[in-house]
């Protein structure tokens, strides 16, 4: 048995966040959710632009500002200061919607609290919690054309967070298509959740163990490269 | 035609108790801090507000669920105010929430004389219960209604006397829709200028939409996150 040491939550996530910024494209045009997806535009491939848009009304987010240049009229839908860039473009929350739900955008990652292997995802309420709104959550897996899921594989608690069914109310029902975690890329097809890559020092069944959900391992499984 | 009026208290002047008014803004980016203020100082009750957040606590509609004046809201996020939090497990204020998309379509669509609609939003989830669903070309849609309100408020960055408006970057937001979708819209600008001075191929709202409109002061401009990186990286 080797043993090694569980890693950080910052390792964790910057695994998660390096594999995803793989599945970037030229030309794509990409929604990042809060928190972790954020991160993916520090890690865009050389070579390709992307262009990143903001629910609140943007297209072509830069980076934070240089200090000393924040401005209050121009931040993203994490209501973080930001810059612009470039061809960027400003327009209402009803353009910026339209480009949502009409197809426009490529490529939405996001969070989430549950996946289940039907591609269905929760990740906007926990019930006796206090309601903090889907904000444009529900809007951006309805629309976009493919939507990633970037979350730690397990709960802080250990419990799986890929189930067979989720069991908090959701978000979007069959809206997936893959799911990056730490420990592995993990596709959504009708047939169920395949396996794809494991992460380095891991095997198939040590994600099947932190997974409730039966995986399907890839005749051609691979080895996550981040 | 004159739309001009002298402050944010004459442009609320028929404000009523139970009005139901739209608010622009996302966070506190591009919200009518003085007609807010002047709200407050009204001191109108029973409000049915609609706006995409209730601001943070102390600050911009946060002023107003401070001072108990709204009874109903509806929007998309309300996670930064813990007010808000008590008086919904209180009972004290009705909360209903739906999902970003949703809510500026419902707007567009008020303003624009479309009752309902359908979108594959929320479709399967619990903001659909208890509505209608067709099928459209082999896809589930769920029927939404159209918004409207008796007051919008509205937060340009410049204006002129008839009522055209343009914003400012992400500062628009909400804002044209709202300033659709009521029966008195009442624009709040930081430059107020004579017809002519903008140019007609820049203006995001149309002076058609626009009842009110007078020059705000004291802008805060608060920034939630302020997120920024060094000059030499």
């Amino acid at each position: 048995m080797i043993v090694t040491k569980p890693p950080k939550d910052l390792d964790k996530r910057e695994r998660i966040v390096k594999r995803i910024a793989r599945e970037l494209r030229d030309g794509f045009y990409v929604n990042l959710g809060i928190g972790m997806p954020t991160l993916i535009a520090n890690h865009v491939p050389p070579g390709i632009e992307v262009i990143l848009q903001s629910e609140n009304g943007m297209l072509g987010i830069g980076p934070y500002p240089i200090e000393g240049q924040e401005d209050p009229d121009l931040i993203n839908a994490g209501k973080e200061t930001v810059s612009e860039m470039p061809g960027t473009s400003f327009f209402s929350s009803a353009d910026s919607f339209a480009m949502i739900r009409g197809g426009h955008i490529d490529l939405s990652v996001l969070g989430a609290m549950e996946v289940d292997e039907t591609g269905s995802l929760a990740n906007w309420m926990i019930p006796g919690k206090m309601v903090k709104g889907m904000g444009g959550a529900m809007d951006l897996v309805a629309g976009a054309r493919r939507v990633v899921v970037a979350m730690e594989h397990t709960t802080r608690e250990g419990a799986p967070k890929i189930l067979k069914n989720c069991t908090l109310p959701l978000t979007g029902v069959h809206v997936v298509e893959t799911i990056v975690t730490e420990m592995a890329y993990i596709r959504v097809t009708r047939e169920g959740l395949v396996l794809e890559e494991v992460a380095p020092g891991l095997t198939a069944d040590d994600v099947q163990r932190a997974t409730e959900a039966r995986l399907i391992v890839s005749p051609g499984l691979k080895l996550m490269e981040s | 035609m004159n739309k001009v009026v002298a402050n944010a208290d004459d442009a609320i002047r028929d404000v009523f108790d139970g009005a139901t008014i739209m608010i622009g803004g996302f966070g506190l980016c591009g919200i009518p801090e003085n007609l807010i203020r002047a709200l407050v100082r009204r001191g109108t009750k029973n409000l049915h507000t609609i706006s995409n957040n209730v601001g943070v606590d102390g600050l911009g509609n946060g002023l107003l669920l401070a001072a108990g004046q709204i009874v109903h809201h509806i929007g998309s996020y309300v996670g930064e105010n813990k007010l808000l939090e008590e008086m919904v497990l209180k009972g004290t204020i009705k909360l209903d929430l739906t999902p970003q998309g949703t809510f500026s379509e419902r707007i567009r669509a008020g303003g624009a004389g479309i009752p309902a609609f359908y979108t594959p939003t929320g479709v399967g989830t619990s903001v659909a219960e208890g509505k209608e669903t067709r099928e459209f070309d082999g896809r589930t849609y769920v029927m939404e209604r159209g918004l409207t309100a008796d007051f919008a408020f509205v937060k340009a960055w410049k204006g002129d006397r008839q009522g055209n408006l343009i914003y400012r970057k992400t500062a628009r937001n909400f804002n044209p829709m709202m300033a659709t979708a009521a029966k008195i819209t009442i624009a709040e600008v930081e430059h107020l200028v004579e017809p002519g001075e903008l140019d007609p191929d820049q203006i995001h709202t149309p002076s058609i939409y626009v009842k009110r409109i007078f020059q705000g002061e004291l802008y805060e401009r608060r920034i939630e996150r302020r997120t920024v990186r060094r000059a030499d990286k």
